[in-house]
Order: C-alpha cells, then structure tokens, then sequence
C-alpha cells in the first residue's frame, strides 16, 4: 500500500496534508494498491477529512507525546506503522516537519528517499522513476528507487488537492511511542497571513522600492489578491522588511501560481528561489533587467505608478465577476 | 565542547548547467565551486563562535574527493582547528550520511552541525540521516543557537514562523540564515589554515537505494509578454484568460 503521513502541525491539518494525500492517493492508483493515511497526534482535528483526498483508510497514533514534532520520536512511530501496515511507498510533505523526519525515516527502513519530488513517478519496466527540479531548476533529475520500501517527499504546490472521496472512519493504530528529547518552550506564528510556502499567489518586492515607507502599494495589491508577500534579499538585510519575507537561494524557495515581482532586478540567487513558480509577472522600468527572461508577462514601467494601476484594474476584474 | 561542522561544496549558482555525453553525471569542466553557503555562513560560522565563547575544537568535515580540499582548507580559514576528508564520490544522501556516521560514532561530538539543504540538489537529507545512525535528537532548520551547560536553547524556522526549543546535548542541527553573520577568512587564517591538520579517511561500502538515471534539462519558457503601463486591465485580462491564475 502507499502510507501517506498527513502532517498536522499543532492539530491543524493545512493544504500540504491535503496535497500529500492527493498526490499519494494517485501513487496507489498506478501502482494497482491501497492509499491509507496515518496522523500522528492525541489532539487532531476531523482526520476523517482525509477519506474525501483519496485515503480509504485512516489510521490515527493517539498519544499526546507526538503533539508536539519531535524527529526521533516521529520516525520510529512511522517506520513501526510502516511495517505493520506493509506498505511499500511511503510520501510525506517536503515542509519543515517532512524535512526532519524523511531522512530519519529512509535510515530506519533502508529505504531509498527522493526529496522534493513535483511529479508523479514513472513505471519503466519494473523501475520506479521519481524527477525532481535540481540545480536551482535549471535541470531535472530522474532517480531510480531501487530498495522494496521508496520514500518520497512532495514539493509544496505541486499537485491540487483533489477532494474527490467521502470521509473515512479513523482507526486507532497502536505502535510504541517512545519519549521525545526535545522540549517545545514556545511557537511564535506570524497569524492572518498564508506563509510563503504555502501561498498561491505572492507579491515580492526589492530595492526598486527605495525606502521601506513605500510599501503601501505593495501591500495594498498583496490584499487585492489575498497574496502573501515576500521581499529580496537586500531588502531583508537592510530590514526595511522581516526575514522571513526573504526568497531566494539563501533564503525561502517557494513555488506558488503567480508570482509578481516588484522592482527586482532578478538576480540569479533570487531566481534561484522562485522560478519554479507557474507564472511570473515583472514590474520593472529597466528594459534590460534579467528577470524579464525568467518572466511570463512583464511591464517595463515606474513601479510607483503601475502597481496602484494594477491595484485597481484588479479590484475592478473582481467587482464584475 | 567539540563540534563536527559537516560541509559541502556546489557549483556556484552563476555556473553554467550542463551534463556529460549519456546526461547522466553533472559536467564540472571549467565550474567554478564554492562550500554549500548554508554550511559556511551559518553552521560553520556559528560552530566557530561557540568554540571562541566555550573552548574546545571544530571539526570540518566532507566526503569527496581529494580536488574538494581547497574548500575544506577554506573552513579551516574561517576557524576550524582540524579537518576530515572521507575519500569517496558522495554519490547520494544516504551514502554521504553512513560514511560520516561511520566516522563520528566513536568520537564523541557534543554538537553535529549541517547546512539547512545544498543549493545544488536541495535535498535536506543528510542531517536527518545521519542524526538517525547516531540516535541523536535533529532539529532543522535552526535561525538561533545558544549553549548553557549542557542545554541548548534552538530557534528554529517552521512554515509561518519559529519554534523556540531546549535539547541537551549531545544532538544534530541544520543552519539556517539568521543562526550567524558571513565571515570572510583574514590573512592569518589563511596562513595558518595551510598547517592545521587535515585528516584523509577511508569510506566503508554502503546499499545504493537511489540511483541517478538521468538528466534533462527543463521545458524552455516561451519568452516573456509585454504589456503596456498604461493598460493594466490587459495584464488582469491575460492573467484571467490566459495563464488561468486570476
Ligand atoms: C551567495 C549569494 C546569495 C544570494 N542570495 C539571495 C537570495 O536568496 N535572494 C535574493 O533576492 N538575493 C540574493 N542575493 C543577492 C542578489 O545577487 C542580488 O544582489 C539581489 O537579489 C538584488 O536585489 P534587488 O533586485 O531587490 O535589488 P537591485 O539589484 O538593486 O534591483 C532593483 C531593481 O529595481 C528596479 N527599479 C528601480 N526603481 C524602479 C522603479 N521606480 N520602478 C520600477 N523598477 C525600478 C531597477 O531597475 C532594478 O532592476 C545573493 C547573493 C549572493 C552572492
Ligand atoms: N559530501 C558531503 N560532505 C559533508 N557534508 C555534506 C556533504 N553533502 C551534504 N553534506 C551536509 O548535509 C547538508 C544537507 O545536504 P543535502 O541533504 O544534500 O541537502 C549540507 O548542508 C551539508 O552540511
């Protein structure tokens, strides 16, 4: 069967849980097998919720030590339900939880892991090809999983989540749960808005915008288009912007379906973190800025009067339809 | 304190992506490689700073082969005392995780440092593994380390904000930006980074689980649409009708 782990970060199940199970469930069906989803958690909310993604079976390890992430404890937890489920695939979210326990998980199992993964495998005769977006999306891999056990990790934005079924039942699954080691004192979220990698839409900014009072604008199109919004690199340095707002090599890479970028030159480095989105608008008044290459639409214009224009045209298109 | 700083080295970002003749090996003629900027600015970086705070020793530590040692010797201009260098081809994560793994079980590192993933593949692998053969807890992702005692207290990014942990040691980590500032290396770590030790080890065999079959190269984008200034209402109506994300 395929195992997809349904992340459910302080109870909440979120998009990638959603994502995971989608992609997981259309693993299943090219192989010819089951879909099962397990949650780990005392404190989760409607994991039956699953069933509708394509899970026929929902299996749920209630103990309160796993609330909270700890990787030691996740992965022995998995790799137990693994087994006795006798699954053969295994997906999880390439996300801050998936990250930190995949590894663990393929070392436990010997299994092969390919991270990041943003298609579905391919059968070639009896080899399981998985592709994945390397070298800063310049090239694709394509990696052979060859051990029994294949784990793969989703890219987030990489498939809709398909809510195509009815809600399962959730089964208790009893494992041992050993202690973690690692103690939460505190989890600050930055509430109201979807984080970067999560987010369809995003509106990112650079040094285009001269002085961080000018954000208003950006700001103002990020909530026309319930967009999260992002920033460059020297943006965050010279913090005229939060950190986390930062895309790129050094900072988050991120893959949503429209992608505008304000006054960026394009660097290479910040492409690095964003061209893997679908579509890419550029607001530039260079003609020769290299993210025009990188772009699908682009305006060469002052940003200072394009963005509120766009700002309006956009407030207009949602008022007619 | 001893801490282990795992590094490795990428093609710069600017470098020219290309692969040999049948696509499957990258093609590193005339590229110019740079350490992982994860491994550098942040773990190494932090690594060095606690061991001028607290005392001890880094270890730098890769798996590659003997052309990989003006990187290693790049660490040991930032701070390392000493380095390792397992001499094999890091064919794969999990590969890269058991060869290190093989070398640190006997040595006792208080604290094992990673880059958050490489630039090149991305994979964010390796610390997780290798965290597992140790049975040691793994914290990804860290922004923020500090020591008191034998406590850690960790910041860690998670998607939409951080979580603030505690760990003792011993324990794995992976850096993130925030975790240190960039150092460039000065003339005397330059100089003395051509005396300090730097240690050739033998690999141990390992099960391949992951084979490369291939690379290709991505579809080419059709070319970028310009659209007047002056005419908003086009650039909604072809994000709408067109690229379908309106
Ligand atoms: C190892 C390394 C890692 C890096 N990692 C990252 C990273 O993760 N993310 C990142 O972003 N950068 C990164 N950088 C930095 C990167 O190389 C660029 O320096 C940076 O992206 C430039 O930011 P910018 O486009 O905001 O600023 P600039 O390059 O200064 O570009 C500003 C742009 O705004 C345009 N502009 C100015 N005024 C207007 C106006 N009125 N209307 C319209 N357009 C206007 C200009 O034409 C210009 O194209 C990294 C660099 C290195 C060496
Ligand atoms: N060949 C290597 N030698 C030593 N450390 C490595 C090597 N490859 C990866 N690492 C470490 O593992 C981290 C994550 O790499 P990856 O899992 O490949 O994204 C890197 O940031 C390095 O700290």
């Amino acid at each position: 069967m395929v195992l997809v782990y349904a992340e459910s970060p302080r109870g909440q199940f979120k998009k990638a849980a959603f994502e995971a199970v989608t992609f997981g469930k259309k693993v299943a069906d090219q192989l010819g097998v089951p879909c099962a989803a397990i949650v780990l958690g005392a404190n989760v909310g409607s994991a039956g919720e699953l069933g509708r993604y394509g899970a026929g079976r929902v299996v749920q390890v209630s103990d309160a030590n796993l609330d909270h992430l700890d990787s030691q404890s996740a992965a022995a937890v998995l790799a137990d339900a693994a087994k006795q489920l006798g699954a053969t695939v295994l997906v999880l979210s390439h996300s801050s939880t998936g990250k930190s326990i995949a590894g663990r998980l393929a070392v436990r199992l010997n299994a092969g892991l390919v991270s990041g993964v943003n298609a579905l495998p391919e059968m070639r005769g009896s080899d399981f090809i998985v592709k994945k977006s390397v070298f800063s999306g310049k090239a694709v891999a394509e990696y052979a999983v060859v051990s029994p056990i294949k784990i793969l990790s989703l890219m987030g934005n990489a498939v809709k989540p398909d809510a195509i079924g009815t809600p399962a039942n959730v089964e208790p699954l009893s494992v041992p749960v050993p202690a973690g080691r690692i103690r939460v004192k505190a989890v600050k979220t930055v509430e109201g808005t979807v984080p970067l990698p999560e987010a369809e839409v995003v509106v990112s900014a650079g040094r285009g915008m001269k002085d961080p009072s000018n954000w208003g604008i950006v700001e103002e199109l990020a909530v026309t288009l319930d967009a999260t919004t992002a920033c460059s690199r020297p943006v965050a340095d010279s913090h005229w912007r939060p950190h986390h707002e930062h895309v790129g090599q050094t900072g988050i890479a991120i893959r949503p379906n429209l992608y505008i970028a304000i006054g960026i030159s394009g660097a290479i480095q910040h492409l690095a973190g964003v061209n893997n989105s679908k579509v890419i608008v550029v607001i530039n008044k260079d003609p020769e800025a290299p993210f025009f290459k990188a772009a699908d639409y682009g305006v060469v214009g002052d940003l200072f009067e394009v963005v509120p224009r766009l700002t309006a045209a956009i407030q207009k298109f949602k008022a007619n339809n | 304190m001893k801490f282990l700083v795992c590094i490795s080295q990428t093609p710069d970002t600017t470098a020219k992506v290309s692969f040999n003749a049948d696509s499957t090996e990258y093609n590193s003629a005339g590229v110019q490689f740079i350490m992982n900027p994860y491994d550098e600015w942040y773990a190494l970086v932090r690594a060095c700073e606690l061991r001028e705070a607290l005392g001890g020793t880094v270890v730098a530590l890769n798996v590659g082969p003997a052309a990989n040692e003006t990187t290693i010797r790049k660490a040991l201009a930032i701070g390392a005392d000493e380095a390792v260098r397992i001499d094999a081809d890091p064919k794969s994560a999990a590969y890269t995780a058991k060869q290190i793994a093989e070398y640190a079980k006997g040595q006792n590192f208080d604290l094992i440092f990673f880059g958050k993933e490489t630039i090149d593949y991305n994979g964010a692998e390796v610390g997780a593994m290798l965290a597992e053969h140790l049975d040691l807890p793994y914290i990804a992702f860290a922004s923020k380390l500090d020591l008191n005692g034998n406590t850690a207290t960790v910041e860690r990014d998670i998607e939409g904000g951080v979580e603030v942990l505690e760990v003792d040691l011993p324990f794995v980590l992976s850096a993130a930006k925030g975790m240190a500032e960039q150092r460039i290396p000065n003339m005397r770590g330059i100089m003395s980074a051509r005396t300090k030790p730097l240690q050739v080890v033998a690999p141990v065999a390992a099960d391949e689980t992951v084979k490369t079959v291939r690379f290709t190269l991505p579809p080419a984008k059709a070319g970028v649409k310009l659209v007047d200034p002056e005419n908003m209402d086009e650039l909604v109506r072809l994000l709408h009708e067109e690229a379908k994300v309106l």
